[in-house]
């Protein structure tokens, strides 16, 4: 859906999105990282299941919820990512203890 | 990196780190006020000037001029004594001007002597058919990639909506190689007629040459459609098409990516929480809050600068946070007011970068059938409740947005009804016959975001809040 432009000379990081290895960039918000890889990055609902995507990128809609390091319901979109990052994409709602 | 707050007690905190912040932080800091800045991004400067210290886009050009006008803010702040924390969530204000703040996981409590909420606009909702679906997203959010990771479209791209914004980032996309398809254009013939007598103001103002420059930028490269009076996504689990009607023809185009515009509104989340009186806006279409013209609101010591004050754009967000800043100096310290810039010359300059404001306003005022949804159309993307099941609960009852609460859960998702709390406010008004003044908004509360349950109980408490809940 999005590519990157070459002029993007940033360092790479590597972050883990439900154990498999995905190249992110320093400075990209787990949300932009998610949406330039070629992972299958759809949450599912709380409520009926459905499947969702970032929305707005800035914090307000809560479609970008997901589960990193082990911590639910997290707002991928203002989250930097680093390197070593486990992101496990969230399929309902917040599981208890995580 | 996680920092809390060095000090209990500020002069001023400022909330927000887009222009309207940046500027009224460094203003106030610059006349000797402990200042205290805080902001939810990870870095400075709010959505328009969205990592402007951290860009990778190097073409100075592709982002345009009016981008790299953020530097010197964030300079000029660097430069103060302002204290500023970022990924710092401030989720509560009252009207003692105390205010709770969530950074890296654990709160934070600072009072204040005045606080300037500089929290500033978000896309106003556009619940079209399939709007929730992956795929569809807002074009704030496109410009948001393209900013701060020089992410761009790559694959089957449709633009749709209206409003200065959906140009700029039009214009951005291509300058970067991105792609669009197609760009559906929803203004309303009749309101090019409607803002007709405002066009002078609009012509002399700096944002027409530009406007007019960029839209032919566009337009020599993308097919634009104007007119469209009718637009829905669909797909399987995943955006696959758009389908619009433009001059009474419907055509269906397949799509990966749809971005949507109308245009934005003031964040109110926080100031409503902290009781700060707003009204409907019948030109904006959206609630803005009561303030005098130095931006203090009906709560004492509160003000609010930038674009959650009334959208103006960021040349006014600038100039507001200042005027803000200055009025608090003037009341904390007189002394050192005459350090600032004279308020006489505040004014003249936000009333320059103001002009033109009503013309945009008019001419991009967004068509009713892309702000008030039917049928089966999700109005609250976080409970999933249609058009539909709003209307069925006014049918039996519901009188306005609270007591459609009970009824539905409308608002009482995460979003706190940031997605849907002005279609649900005009949505009922239309189907009860009222204003959406009369129809009013919800009841918001802290925590205007949410925190976890862990991280309240951490909270430090005194023997007495441990007595005034604990039995016995």
């Amino acid at each position: 859906m999005f590519k990157r432009s070459e002029q993007d000379k940033r360092p790479p990081v590597q972050i883990f999105v439900d154990g498999v290895a995905v190249a992110a960039r320093q400075g990209d918000t787990v949300s932009a990282a998610l949406l330039a890889s070629s992972c299958d990055a759809r949450r599912s609902t709380a409520v009926s299941g459905a499947p969702r995507l970032p929305y707005c990128m800035m914090g307000v809609c809560f479609d970008c919820l997901v589960t990193i390091d082990g911590v639910g319901n997290r707002q991928g979109c203002l989250v930097p990512v680093a390197e070593g990052m486990q992101i496990e994409i969230q399929k309902g709602k917040r599981e208890i203890g995580r | 990196m996680t920092m809390a707050p060095k000090r209990e007690a500020y002069d001023v905190v400022v909330i927000g780190a887009g222009p309207a912040g940046l500027a009224a932080a460094a203003t106030s800091a610059e006349a000797g006020l402990s200042t205290l800045l805080l902001d939810e991004n990870i870095g400075p400067g709010g959505q328009v000037f969205r990592a402007i210290s951290s860009t990778p886009v190097t073409e100075r050009n592709q982002l345009g001029a009016d981008y790299w006008a953020g530097a010197e803010l964030v300079q000029a702040l660097r430069a103060s004594s302002a204290e500023v924390i970022h990924r710092a969530t401030v989720w509560s204000l009252d009207r003692n001007l105390d205010i709770a703040v969530s950074i890296g996981g654990a709160s934070a409590f600072v009072k204040a002597k005045r606080v300037i909420l500089a929290t500033g606009a978000l896309e106003r909702p556009f619940p079209i058919p399939g709007w929730t679906l992956p795929g569809v997203m807002t074009a704030g959010a496109a410009q948001t990639m393209l900013k701060s990771s020089a992410l761009v479209p790559d694959g089957r791209t449709v633009i749709a909506g209206q409003g200065p914004l959906l140009w700029l980032l039009a214009a951005q996309i291509l300058r970067l190689g991105g792609r669009i398809d197609r760009i559906l254009d929803t203004t309303e013939r009749g309101n090019y007629f409607a803002a007709l007598p405002h066009a002078f103001a609009f012509l002399t103002s700096p944002y027409f040459a530009k406007g007019l420059a960029m839209m032919r930028e566009v337009k020599t490269k993308v097919q634009v459609v104007s007119g469209v009076t009718d637009l829905s996504a669909s797909g399987d689990g995943q955006l696959a098409s758009v389908s619009y009607v433009a001059g009474g023809k419907r055509e269906t185009i397949p799509a990966d990516l749809l971005l949507l515009h109308q245009g934005v509104v003031p964040n109110v989340n926080l100031a409503m929480a902290a009781d700060v009186e707003h009204r409907w806006d019948d030109l904006q279409l959206c609630w803005s809050p009561v303030l005098d013209a130095s931006g203090n609101s009906t709560v004492p010591g509160i003000a609010i600068a930038g674009d959650g004050a009334g959208i103006g754009g960021a040349t006014a967000a600038v100039v507001r946070g200042r005027i803000a800043a200055r009025a608090a100096v003037e009341a904390l310290a007189p002394a050192t007011a005459a350090k600032l810039a004279p308020m006489a010359t505040l004014r003249s300059d936000l009333a320059k970068a103001e002009r033109g404001r009503v013309f945009l306003d008019t001419l991009f005022r967004p068509a009713p059938q892309f702000r008030i949804p039917s049928g089966d159309t999700i109005v609250c993307r976080c409970e999933e409740v249609t058009a539909k099941d709003v209307l069925d609960s006014v049918a039996i009852g519901a009188t306005g947005p609270n007591q459609l609460k009970a009824y539905r859960r409308t608002g009482m998702g995460p979003c706190q009804g940031r997605l849907c709390g002005l279609t649900v406010t005009e949505l009922m008004a239309q189907a009860r016959g009222k204003t959406p003044q009369e129809i009013g908004y919800y009841r918001l509360r802290a925590p205007v975001k949410p925190i976890t349950l862990a991280e309240l109980a951490a909270v430090p408490k005194t023997e007495a809040d441990v007595k005034a809940v604990v039995r016995g």
